[in-house]
């Protein structure tokens, strides 16, 4: 196979292929087929209830914990399928890290959530655990500001430091991709330009997938975006060609806040 | 008009009225047991009360209420001396009373038996005492009595040094039961050794009983003789008197440390004259006990519990009705788990635990009768529906972005329980400990088949081994109320330790109720999330 350098798309992180996802009988992803581009930023973009969060649930099996989901087709991670039920689920979450809408930080010091997923793993070596939270905060930028109270607890920070927080707790394991949730939706705006820039930071090391409402977060970090609709992808592509020339009419309606 | 019922003024006035009634009520019976219960201690004054009938009475004022016939008052008064009249109380119509003096040298002793006495002293006999005549007979009798306990204290140790000893040669006893039942033969050397052993402990025992029968009998001659109201004397041992005061010639502070000394009896001392007087220390220890070991039969078995019915099991018409079963649990009359206490736990486990363990002893029962674990494990039982209740809810209550965040992190679904969702369920939990202890400290019904006694000779807890005996049986406040109120011969007598007892189940429930509720506010702050 030849490797177009130009293209990431010739060397995905995922290749999602003929996926069907059922709510008990009802449908809630028909025929999703495409590929995640490594170290590059994805936005999954469209109206509520069209998909785009169980579509990022499938790749950690978030959905696992839902009765009643039914899954077909193949999801590929670095050509390992991932949809098999023979699939360690706990080293598939290893690698496939996940920010989510509401900031969850552990009702424990800083220093411990960072460690939690290291700790869980039986790493408990001191030295290691002190380099990888230095590491995982700096690395979500919120080092400088909670370097002096990581023995205080993580509920007491606000909101947009709590995500970050959050982020750097899914980094602190050393994830291939980081799935992101709607993460700013209940930011204010300078947190949320915080964690925009940090985005854009963490693909230098992770593949980034991130669900969206918002369109102008989308078409600012984003490299390649995925629009869905009613369990449909109906286009994907780069960002910029998406954003100034969609090829479908519904895509277009939707950018241009026509419906939505 | 219709405005005015929409707006829901009149509803709130009636939530704020029905909470004040039930407030007030509370308060109301608090106070009354209060009222009855603090003033027991308290040396009152006794007096001396001539009839017109020409007949004395002394004693203390313990009622007044409005005559039935006439319109003055009648008033009772606690004369005491139930060996002279028979009874310790005495109604007196106020217009049968021509004068009433407060005599100084009214004499009111706390006898071991029969109830006070209440009179004037005479002479003492300090026969076999060192202690020197004084000036007035009663420095006399003060140093009497101070020898004379100190006396009696040394006897005790004596007795103390006895009852390990027979409860050594019972041990050897079973022991022997114990070799002789697996082989007599087999074991013949070895009995015949514990035997022996056993039959130089009981003469050793005999040699050292004599001679407390000697101190004893010696500990009964020295006297002293009194006088009741009416002039006629009465002669008691000075080791009948437990206290001898004079109320009427005490200061307030004196009344205060004797106050507090009563106080002090109360919580540390054994009860005497069938539990209506003396110490309750037995039954708070017992009750305390029985509720910790309740707590650690109860606490862990309702949250497994609950976990399993909240986490694991699938939701469905199983799991519903496990559910309704253990609601319904919590509504079950609490005679019916003393029944079944007694039928599981005492007759089937017991009993299965003496036929494997102990088949040398029986019939007597070991574990086959009620005792401490059995009357813990009943209430147990009775009090997990409520843990398994609130468990449920603190487990239902964690975000459920936290459960996430942790999966996603690559923990497995016990990781996540153990690290995240059952430390943030805590507060929770803690809830339904208290409201168990709070039920199994007021629990006496299923109490009464299980294990509490009148009178338990030992505690559960003592310095021979095993050290914690859960076979044994105990005493228990909420039983010692029923007990001395209403299974007592001197109900009027031992009204006051009723509500004494009832105080101090009350104050034991609430301490434990405020130290978990204090736990649980620590583990809430710890918990709490910082809003936005």
């Amino acid at each position: 196979m030849d490797l177009d350098i130009t293209n990431p798309l010739s060397d995905p992180v995922l290749e999602i292929a003929g996926l069907n996802l059922y709510y008990g009988a009802s449908p809630a992803l028909r025929d999703i087929a495409l590929s995640i581009p490594r170290k590059q930023v994805t936005a999954f973009i469209g109206p509520s209830g069209c998909g785009k969060s169980t579509l990022l649930r499938c790749f950690n099996r978030m959905n696992d914990l839902l009765d009643n989901v039914r899954i077909e087709g193949s999801i590929k991670l670095d050509g390992d399928e991932i949809t098999s039920p023979a699939l360690d689920v706990i080293s598939l979450r290893r690698r496939v890290g996940m920010v989510f809408q509401q900031s969850n930080p552990f009702p424990k010091s800083i220093y411990e959530n960072i460690v939690y997923g290291l700790r869980i793993a039986g790493v408990n070596d001191k030295k290691t655990l002190d380099e990888t939270v230095e590491r995982s905060l700096k690395g979500a930028a919120i080092w400088d500001e909670v370097k002096d109270r990581l023995q205080d607890s993580a509920l007491g920070l606000s909101g947009g430091q709590a995500q970050r927080i959050c982020i750097a707790r899914a980094i602190a394991v050393n994830p291939e991709i980081i799935l992101m949730d709607e993460p700013c939706s209940a930011l204010d705006p300078i947190a949320t330009a915080k964690i925009e820039e940090l985005i854009n930071e963490l693909k230098d090391l992770y593949t980034v997938v991130i669900v969206t409402h918002n369109m102008q977060q989308a078409a600012r970090v984003s490299d390649y975006t995925a629009f869905l609709y009613l369990g449909e992808l109906v286009e994907y592509g780069e960002t910029k060609k998406i954003f100034t020339n969609p090829d479908n009419r519904h895509t277009e309606d939707y950018i241009t806040g026509r419906f939505g | 008009m219709g405005s005015f019922w929409k707006q829901g003024e009149p509803q709130v006035w009636g939530t704020a009225a029905a909470l004040s009634v039930t407030l007030l009520m509370v308060l109301v019976l608090v106070g009354v047991v209060m009222v009855n219960g603090l003033g027991f201690f308290w040396p009152s004054d006794t007096a001396l009360v001539a009839l017109t009938d020409g007949s004395k009475l002394l004693g203390q004022v313990s009622a007044t209420e409005k005559a039935t016939h006439a319109h003055g008052k009648r008033l009772q008064f606690k004369v005491g001396n139930r060996d002279l009249y028979g009874q310790d109380f005495r109604w007196v119509e106020e217009r049968d009373i021509r004068t009433i003096s407060w005599p100084h040298d009214s004499v009111v002793l706390e006898r071991k038996e029969n109830g006070n006495f209440h009179g004037f002293l005479k002479s003492v006999s300090l026969e076999g005492l060192a202690a020197p005549a004084a000036a007035s007979p009663w420095e006399t009798l003060r140093g009497a009595l101070k020898e004379v306990s100190g006396l009696r204290n040394t006897l005790a140790e004596t007795g103390q040094v006895m009852a390990d000893m027979s409860s050594e040669t019972e041990q050897l006893r079973l022991k022997i039961l114990k070799l002789s039942h697996s082989g007599a033969t087999a074991n013949r050397g070895e009995i015949s050794r514990l035997t022996s052993r056993r039959e130089k402990l009981l003469a050793q025992f005999d040699v050292l009983l004599e001679r407390f029968n000697e101190s004893s009998e010696a500990l009964e001659k020295p006297a002293a003789v009194f006088t009741d109201a009416a002039g006629e004397e009465k002669d008691i041992p000075l080791n009948a008197i437990v206290r001898a005061y004079r109320p009427n010639t005490m200061g307030v502070f004196a009344k205060a440390s004797f106050y507090a000394g009563k106080v002090r009896e109360l919580l540390l001392d054994e009860p005497r004259e069938s539990n209506t007087e003396g110490g309750l220390f037995p039954a708070i220890f017992g009750t305390v006990m029985m509720v910790l070991l309740m707590s650690v039969f109860s606490l862990p078995f309702g949250v497994v519990a609950a976990v399993y019915l909240r986490e694991y099991a699938r939701e469905g018409l199983i799991v519903r009705i496990v559910r309704i079963a253990v609601n319904n649990l919590a509504g079950v009359p609490s005679i019916v788990y003393g029944v079944f206490g007694l039928g599981f736990f005492v007759y089937g486990i017991g009993g299965g635990i003496d036929r494997l363990f102990y088949p040398e002893r029986l019939p007597t029962p070991t574990f086959g009768t009620g005792g401490i674990l059995w009357a813990s494990l009943t209430l147990a039982i009775l009090t997990v529906p409520v843990v398994i209740v609130s468990t449920e809810e603190g487990l239902a209550s964690v975000p459920k972005g936290l459960r996430e965040g942790s999966l996603s992190l690559g923990a497995t679904k016990f990781q996540t329980l153990k690290n995240v969702v059952l430390p943030m369920a805590t507060p929770g939990i803690m809830t339904g400990l208290i409201l168990a202890m709070a039920r199994a400290a007021g629990e006496v019904a299923p109490l009464m088949l299980v294990g509490v006694v009148k009178l338990a000779p030992t505690l559960p807890l003592d310095g021979t081994f095993p050290f914690f005996h859960v076979d044994r049986k105990f005493m228990h406040l909420g039983f010692h109320i029923y007990d001395v109120g209403f299974q007592s011969p001197n109900v009027e007598a031992a009204k006051p330790m009723v509500f004494v007892t009832t105080l101090l189940l009350l104050a034991i429930v609430i301490a434990a109720s405020s130290l978990a509720i204090h736990m649980r506010n620590k583990m809430k702050k710890r918990y709490a999330t910082k809003a936005f």
